[in-house]
């Protein structure tokens, strides 16, 4: 009988995405090598850049790569809160800002002038206004300053033996913990 | 061990010697106390207080407590260890720790204690403070997005070096490291990468220009072993 | 700044010859370039370091330190409102407006013509006579909308501040209820007589006797600590009165030096006789310098009548003298080792204890640190002896006490009661028909209840150091939290992580359940927070900074509760507001340039 529940036990749904974020938590996750085949027995993927599902459905996880650096990612962020139970800060754009954060040291009007008036090369003179471009924040936030989170994996990027810890220990319904090595800031 | 220089730290005796103080009798016996501020050979301050024990139940810095017969010293347990996490939280939002642009990355005590106590995330909303970064030395720069205003860079400066280049200025969380010069540049000072001020600092606030990320991820000082297991290390260094 | 290095020693020598060149005095040398400079520029920073071989950055960590000294000009007419709670229940919020919509100006901000800066202050202990405001350090009370127009005039007018209606000045004394202390007769030198005819050792066993315990808050033996500095080994000794009096809510010290100083004075001089000092230093704090001439004439009397100087009342060998120092905006220096850092001439950080005053204090010899009234009753015990005094009051508690009264009461001021005076008993005396809570023992003290105004005024049940905030049933006890949570961040003095990171940390939790943004997460840390501050803080203010949140909490929860989200997270910051910069400068507000409240 054991087994035979074991075999039916659904896999846990996934979804994953990357705010403002370089998409290395995403080549980390890659980064597993074999081991995504033992991941795969568990997991299954809705919304993610490996599915190309463009929405969010009902989830069990949610992880979320990158800072929250304008309205787009605010909006993306609620869905993935919206959708999944879980919802898990991947690396460290998402855990503290990380190296997106360095601007908010700076106007955001400040860095669109810069970008869009002084720079060397650039002929338009005018800021992008048109509706379809996101709103900068006027800083730069770690993903827990604007949904509640449940679960920080920090690194840049997490190594993929921490995510694979990390998943694999939420699957088996153990509290997740990383091992000394795979505890990492940087 | 005789009982008259024994004390009690987590139920184990530990030995100490005349005028040492928990902390140093402690690392001495190999028993792990997290702390930031002191530094071997410095005067200790007691401002960081990572290091906060519990000694015959009242709560007390380990770093500026003297080692005394018999007391009985709580450390690693629990509830110490969450407010010790709890302070390094703070510190995290309170500054502009961005590790993975940091040359102090591995080698930092801050991070190896983030690392020892488990710190998945800094917690709390970020202060996200603008301060400054001095490049005017032509050998070192600050960058005081890092400093956790621990002051042993201006303790170094004054009882080793006896140059008083460093100072602590300011208050509540507007405290701040200042430079002793007119101009308030470390370039105007007669400051040198040899300086005990230079290597003291815990963090990545002072550092060499011109020679980042010299050794690779893998062989820093903490990648590998825990902090706590660097006792020793930690007592030999001197100022 | 136009004046040149030439004459900058023309402006700075005459402060620095008459403190001798002495960096002890560098607190009262930054305070005197400042009363002839308005501000301490930075020629002066470096001319004063180079004559007082400091470190420069120690001069400058002394003025960044303290709130009352400033680096840049401010305005010519420099006004501070007092920002306690009893302030802001008399309506000191609207006349702050009133002040700055004349001027065009915000809080903070100096008036372009540089002529009027406004800004707010912590407690100025006017809480009786209140609103209150300090105009380049001098206090003005009761203030009132007509009164504040007329400052503004005089303020358009450039009239100096000594052609100012002299009414605008007048702080009163207010007292409603005397005791031992208050109704005494006092004639100069009797009991100082008294206590020379004692001798040191008689004058200690009376201490003793009377088992006196100080007035300051702590309420440790006096005799104790007098006879272990008596007994410490040094070369000389110090009394240190603490007149620091920054405890909100607190303003008894300063009815004592203003109409009292003799008493104060006299209870110094034989501290100083008892223990074997021959200097008293009082450290009267920079809100109470309106008093600093008066109080050294008094001490100029006392000189010419042999009751400070050499051979005190002819007796060979007893020279004690007493010098006033001025403190410049910063509550921590009540704390005794903060205190004597601030008298030493450094940032008033508390240092670490051990080594105590007693054995280590200013300049590191033993030193004692009394409150303005454990001294002022030391002039009781020497005229009455110790067995009269220990008769008064409870068994653990001997003797009176002085509170402070203000807040929704009918006869805010001071009051003498001998120890052991129910809540009740008082709030009957003053007129409070109408009270919800008391605030006893200021910010750092204890929040009580209706259902514990039956408790007493003792150290063993409602231990206080003098500050008793009475507030009615109207008042919004979460504002009241708010307020304190507030000032213990502006006073952090920043040494400890927990307490300089904490207090902020708290005062931003606060201000986001004030802004209708809090949730039960909200509260959760609030709790964290001040079990960390309780117990890891390096002093008394860190320790207690938490301490309104928590009463409140316990007694008032639903003024917390009715500001909550029935949410369970609420983000940081309001998302909205954040787009604002991007939405200027992109002349954006479609309705994808929001964030609407649908998140």
């Amino acid at each position: 009988m054991l087994s035979a529940q074991e075999t039916v036990k659904k896999k846990l749904r996934v979804a994953t995405t990357s705010l403002s974020g370089c998409f290395g938590c995403h080549m980390s996750l890659l980064d597993m090598d074999e081991k995504l085949l033992d991941l795969i027995e568990l997991v299954e993927f809705d919304r993610s850049p490996i599915t190309d599902i463009k929405h969010c459905g009902v989830c069990d996880i949610g992880i979320i790569e990158g800072s929250v650096c304008n309205s787009e990612n605010v909006h993306v962020l609620h869905e993935f809160r919206n959708s999944c139970r879980t919802l898990i800060a991947l690396g460290a754009c998402a855990v503290n800002g990380g190296l997106p954060a360095l601007r908010n040291g700076l106007d955001v009007r400040e860095i669109l002038r810069e970008a869009y008036f002084e720079q060397t090369g650039v002929v338009s003179n005018t800021i992008p206004n048109d509706v379809e471009v996101p709103l900068l924040l006027d800083k730069v936030r770690p993903i827990n300053e604007v949904v509640r989170v449940d679960y920080f994996v920090p690194g840049c990027p997490p190594s993929g033996d921490a995510i694979f810890k990390f998943l694999t220990d939420l699957a088996s319904g153990r509290t997740p913990r990383l091992d000394y090595p795979q505890m990492r800031f940087d | 061990m005789s009982l008259e220089n024994t004390f009690i730290i987590d139920g184990v005796p530990i030995s100490f010697e005349p005028d040492q103080t928990v902390l140093q009798a402690a690392l001495k016996a190999d028993v792990f106390i997290p702390h930031l501020c002191f530094y071997p050979g410095l005067k200790p301050n007691g401002n960081c207080k990572l290091c906060t024990v519990i000694v015959n139940g009242r709560h007390t810095s380990a770093c500026t407590t003297l080692a005394r017969p018999g007391i009985e010293v709580e450390n690693n347990t629990p509830e110490l260890n969450d407010k010790r996490r709890l302070m390094l939280q703070m510190l995290f939002v309170e500054g502009n720790h961005f590790c993975p642009g940091c040359e102090k990355s591995g080698n930092c005590q801050l991070q190896a204690l983030a690392y020892e106590l488990e710190m998945m995330t800094p917690h709390f909303n970020h202060f996200f403070q603008t301060r400054k970064v001095d490049a005017s030395h032509p050998e070192a720069f600050l960058d005081m997005n890092r400093c956790i205003t621990c002051g042993l860079c201006a303790q170094a400066s004054s009882e080793i070096d006896k140059k008083n280049i460093f100072a602590l200025s300011g208050r509540g969380m507007a405290s701040r490291v200042v430079i002793n010069t007119p101009s308030g540049k470390l370039g105007d000072s007669n400051f040198a990468l040899s300086d005990k001020a230079a290597s003291v600092c815990p963090v990545g606030a002072i550092l060499p220009k011109r020679s980042g990320f010299t050794v690779p991820i893998g062989q820093r000082i903490y990648d590998n072993l825990p902090i706590s297991s660097q006792t020793e290390f930690l007592t030999v260094r001197k100022a | 700044m136009s004046l040149v290095n030439s004459s900058a020693g023309g402006v700075l020598e005459p402060v620095l010859e008459r403190y001798s060149r002495n960096p002890v005095h560098l607190m009262q040398i930054l305070r005197e370039t400042q009363e002839r400079l308005d501000f301490i520029p930075k020629w002066a920073v470096n001319y004063l370091a180079e004559a007082l071989a400091l470190p420069r950055t120690q001069v400058q960590a002394v003025i960044d330190f303290y709130a009352f000294f400033y680096d840049s000009p401010r305005g010519k007419y420099r006004i501070l409102f007092s920002d306690n709670v009893t302030d802001r229940m008399q309506g000191n919020a609207a006349l702050l407006s009133r002040m700055l919509s004349r001027f065009g100006l915000v809080q903070g901000q100096i008036s372009g013509d540089g002529l009027v800066s406004i800004d707010t202050t912590s407690c100025t202990g006017m809480c009786d006579q209140g609103p209150a405001l300090l105009i380049n350090n001098y206090p003005v009370t009761q203030l009132s909308s007509q009164r504040i127009d007329q400052i503004c005039d005089l303020i358009e007018s450039q009239t100096p501040l000594v052609e100012w209606p002299t009414e605008f000045f007048r702080v009163e004394d207010n007292i409603h209820r005397k005791d031992v202390l208050l109704s005494t007769e006092m004639i100069n030198g009797q009991a100082l007589k008294r206590a020379v005819e004692l001798g040191p050792q008689g004058m200690l066993a009376e201490m003793k006797a009377s088992n006196f315990r100080g007035r300051g808050g702590a309420g440790f033996t006096t005799a104790v600590k007098w006879e272990a500095c008596k007994n410490a080994p040094g070369e000389t000794r110090y009394v240190i009165c603490n007149a620091d009096e920054g405890e909100p809510g607190t303003f008894k010290d300063r009815v004592l030096l203003a109409s009292f100083s003799e008493r104060v004075f006299e209870g110094i001089t034989i501290a100083g006789y008892t223990i074997g000092a021959s200097k008293g230093l009082v450290y009267l704090r920079a809100e109470y310098r309106y008093m600093l001439e008066k109080l050294q004439a008094v001490l100029e009397a006392r000189r010419k009548a042999n009751l400070l100087g050499k051979d005190i009342l002819g007796q060979k060998g007893f020279d004690f003298d007493i010098e006033i120092h001025m403190g410049a905006g910063a509550y921590v220096c009540g704390e005794e080792t903060a205190l004597i850092e601030s008298l030493e001439g450094k940032p008033g950080r508390p240092r670490i204890r051990p080594p105590f005053p007693v054995t280590y204090g200013y300049l590191g010899q033993p030193s004692i640190v009394n409150n303005v009234e454990t001294l002022a009753k030391v002039t009781l015990i020497a005229q009455n002896g110790g067995a009269w005094y220990q008769g008064l009051g409870t068994k653990l508690s001997t003797g009176t006490k002085l509170l402070s009264i203000s807040g929704d009461c009918d006869r805010p001021g001071i009051y003498e009661y001998s120890f052991g005076v129910r809540i009740n008993k008082i709030l009957e005396d003053c007129g409070a028909r109408n009270a919800m809570a008391i605030q006893v023992g200021g910010a750092s003290g204890t929040c009580l209840a209706q259902h514990e105004f039956g408790r007493k005024i003792a150290f063993e049940d409602v231990s206080t150091s003098g500050s008793f905030m009475v507030l009615g049933s109207n008042r919004d006890m979460f504002e009241v939290a708010r307020n304190f949570v507030h000032f213990f961040k502006h006073e952090s003095c920043g040494f400890c992580t927990p307490c300089r990171v904490g207090t902020a940390l708290m005062c931003n939790i606060l201000d986001k359940i004030a802004d209708g943004r809090g949730t039960s997460y909200e509260m959760k840390e609030l709790s964290r927070v001040h079990q960390l501050l309780r117990t890891a803080s390096h002093c008394g203010l860190g320790q207690s900074a938490g301490r309104p949140v928590y009463d409140t909490l316990q007694k008032f929860r639903p003024s917390y509760d009715r500001r909550l989200k029935q949410k369970d997270f609420e983000p940081a910051f309001d998302l909205d507001a954040t787009l604002a910069p991007a939405r200027e400068i992109m002349e954006r507000d479609d309705p994808d340039a929001h964030l609407g409240a649908d998140l």
